[in-house]
């Protein structure tokens, strides 16, 4: 099954923080043309795996493979020059510069020797427009401030950026996760052309929609570990949902709040007192609706 | 806009765009407020002080010899506070600049030149300590620089009465008389061209029948310079591109490779370089250095600076705009003395100008995302 190699693969990794675990023998792989899905609670240690990956923490333990290859990255920009590239949420744009500015910032084309080297504007402009344009976002004025577009666009610039500068495999933090309905959409569309580019993606979200979506893998981060890794094909959105919103933690405190209202009820009964009994079948009624609300959120989040 | 400077020629016209009114169009750069100000100042003493000689070709040579000063130090201002970061040390670094200029020439008989290489490097020095403290500590530089307003100062005062006794050095007229690099901070440049310019009858002569102007003072000359420049910096080169950048958000520059700390202590010693060029006009021009100088200088910078329309939080501006902001202050300072009001007043209109202005940038730039 295994016939190419992983563009990146980590073989039991291990992070500490003094006398915290952060990551504990985590071993994982993205293949090229493959989106993992990074799942976890807060806490389970999905930004430590992130930064891990991108360079900006060394692992204590563990290897790291890029195309087979065993490498060890000393800085982001290392991973970048590795073709790891990856974006964060709100990290990723300066509003107030221009989108041409933003797209090749730190890699500015240039023309002209000596003093009088300058950026080459005119190209800088017509790759940045050309580039939006493959991704479907038509770029009216490509000096027009970062700021002007919406959430969606930004996030779209800082992914084509990556993938310009000759990213092999995309970390995205969260990429979705302040955007609308529509917004998220176009995130998503571009994911997918990463893909089928034949870029490996690590994708992080807390939407089990957009991740099960687009994923190939769902890798679910626990308390530092590596809880499971499952293809697709094995797991349903339900699942995986489960998986994603901590499981058993859920059914415990649904039973916990099921506990509750039935204590609610009898302390109702005993009483004689219509304006207590008023007020605990208005706490019931509270406590159910809570409850209805739990399971909306656990089931759109 | 930051680019919007830069030609953008679309071979394929986009229907999307619609020609924008060119008043529109202007109020989108960041230095629009300050020409804006800048006319309504002129207009303002072209009214009240027509007839008092200010816009007289000394006059104009006068107040823009005041706007040039600050402009220099405006200028480099502007740069570093584009990229995130404040310099208050520019007043100290003034005295003491002038002092590492003077002192070495009065008191050991250096020659004048070698003492002003001294002092240029001395400033690089400071400017890539204050760099690197802001950078390595992550302090504001707000805190750090203040600290360093007050140690130049201090060690301007402490070395000065330690080697001369006194808090002034004289005498510097004479050696600057035949030092070959004198001649790049005092005198005037054109001299020539203005003696045309008499004899075709374009200008008045004196009662010696030597015209009114004998030439452009160096220091307008510098000022012209160093915004060109700058300009050429900001808007045209990878570094003007990073200065951005790091003002606009130094950890999204981080992230894909930009060198922030590197651009912050060059930006840093660009200021104390700044501050250096005029210490340097002002002890040739007066023939000696003080302890006092440069006092609230670094503020008149940063009012310039405002005033030009570069965002006090960084990330947005223009070195034309705090060339306005200069020409600004320059012109309300000779302006309100040419008017006759009596000039106790000049700091109040200063200050409510620069308040103005900050309302009017915010205003802009809320605009300029829409």
């Amino acid at each position: 099954m295994q016939q190419k190699q992983p563009l990146i693969e980590l073989r039991h990794v291990n992070k500490y923080f003094g006398n915290v675990i952060a990551l504990n023998d985590i071993s994982l792989q993205v293949n090229a043309g493959e989106v993992m899905c990074l799942l976890g609670d807060n806490g389970a240690g999905k930004s430590t795996l992130i930064k891990t990956l991108s360079g900006v923490y060394k692992p204590c333990q563990g290897e790291m493979h890029i195309a087979g290859k065993r490498k060890a990255f000393h800085s982001p920009a290392d991973a970048l020059d590795n073709g790891i590239a990856t974006v964060f949420q709100d990290l990723a744009m300066v509003p107030l510069m221009s989108i041409t500015r933003n797209f090749f910032m730190g890699r500015e084309p240039t023309v002209g020797k000596g003093i009088f080297r300058r950026i080459n504007w005119r190209l800088a402009n017509e790759v940045a427009k050309e580039e939006m344009a493959k991704i479907g976002i038509d770029v009216r004025d490509p000096s027009q401030p970062v700021g002007t577009l919406s959430g969606g666009e930004r996030q779209c610039i800082a992914i084509a950026r990556a993938v310009y500068f000759g990213a092999k495999v995309l970390i995205l933090d969260e990429p979705t996760s302040a955007l609308g309905v529509k917004q998220a959409a176009i995130v998503l569309r571009y994911i997918a052309q990463a893909k089928a580019r034949g870029l490996g993606v690590i994708f992080i979200t807390h939407n089990v929609h957009h991740a099960y979506t687009i994923g190939d893998v769902f890798t679910i981060l626990k308390r530092g570990s590596c809880f499971g890794m499952f293809r697709k094909s094995e797991v349903s959105r339900e699942e995986v949902l489960s998986m994603m919103a901590g499981g058993e933690e859920m059914d415990n405190l649904s039973s916990e709040l099921e506990e509750f209202s039935r204590s609610d009820a009898v302390f109702a009964v005993t009483q004689n007192n219509t304006v207590l009994e008023a007020s605990a079948a208005l706490e019931h009624a509270m406590a159910e609706a809570m409850e209805q609300e739990f399971k909306l959120v656990s089931s759109h989040s | 806009m930051s680019t919007g400077i830069v030609s953008v020629e679309n071979k394929t016209h986009d229907e999307r765009l619609r020609q924008q009114h060119l008043l529109k169009k202007a109020l989108h750069r960041p230095e629009f407020g300050a020409v804006a100000g800048a006319l309504l100042v002129f207009g303002f003493f072209g009214v009240f002080a027509n007839d008092s000689g200010m816009f007289s070709a000394a006059g104009i040579i006068n107040f823009l010899e005041v706007s040039a000063q600050l402009g220099i130090l405006a200028i480099a201002a502007a740069m570093l506070m584009i990229a995130g970061e404040f310099d208050l040390s520019i007043g100290s670094m003034i005295a003491f600049a002038g002092l590492v200029v003077a002192i070495p020439v009065a008191v050991w008989d250096w020659p004048l030149w070698i003492s002003i290489v001294f002092a240029f490097i001395t400033a690089l020095g400071i400017g890539f300590i204050n760099g690197y403290l802001v950078v390595k500590t992550k302090l504001p530089s707000f805190i750090v620089t203040l600290a360093f307003l007050f140690i130049l100062r201090g060690l301007a005062i402490g070395f000065t009465r330690l080697l001369t006794g006194r808090t002034q050095v004289g005498g510097l007229k004479e050696v600057t008389e035949n030092d070959v690099l004198a001649g790049l901070f005092s005198g005037e440049v054109g001299q020539s061209f203005f003696t045309w310019l008499t004899e075709i009858g374009w200008l008045d002569t004196n009662f010696a029948g030597q015209p009114m102007v004998t030439g452009i003072p160096v220091s307008i000359v510098w000022w012209l310079v160093i915004a060109a420049i700058a300009t050429w910096v900001l808007l045209m080169t990878r570094f003007g591109n990073w200065i951005f950048a790091c003002g606009g958000d130094a950890n999204a520059a981080r992230n894909v490779g930009v060198p922030v700390a590197r651009v912050k202590i060059t930006l840093f010693m660009m200021t104390a370089l700044a501050a250096t060029v005029f210490a340097c006009l002002q002890v040739m021009d007066a023939g000696s250095a003080d302890t006092n100088r440069g006092l609230l200088k670094e503020f008149e910078a940063i009012i310039a600076v405002v005033v030009g329309g570069v965002l006090l939080t960084g990330g947005y501006g223009s070195a034309i705009g705090a060339v306005f902001g200069a020409l600004i202050f320059g012109t309300v300072q000779m302006g309100i003395f040419y008017t006759g009001v009596n000039t106790d007043w000049f700091k109040v209109f200063m200050g409510g100008m620069m308040l103005l202005a900050v309302m009017f940038n915010n205003y802009v730039r809320k605009k300029c995302l829409i």
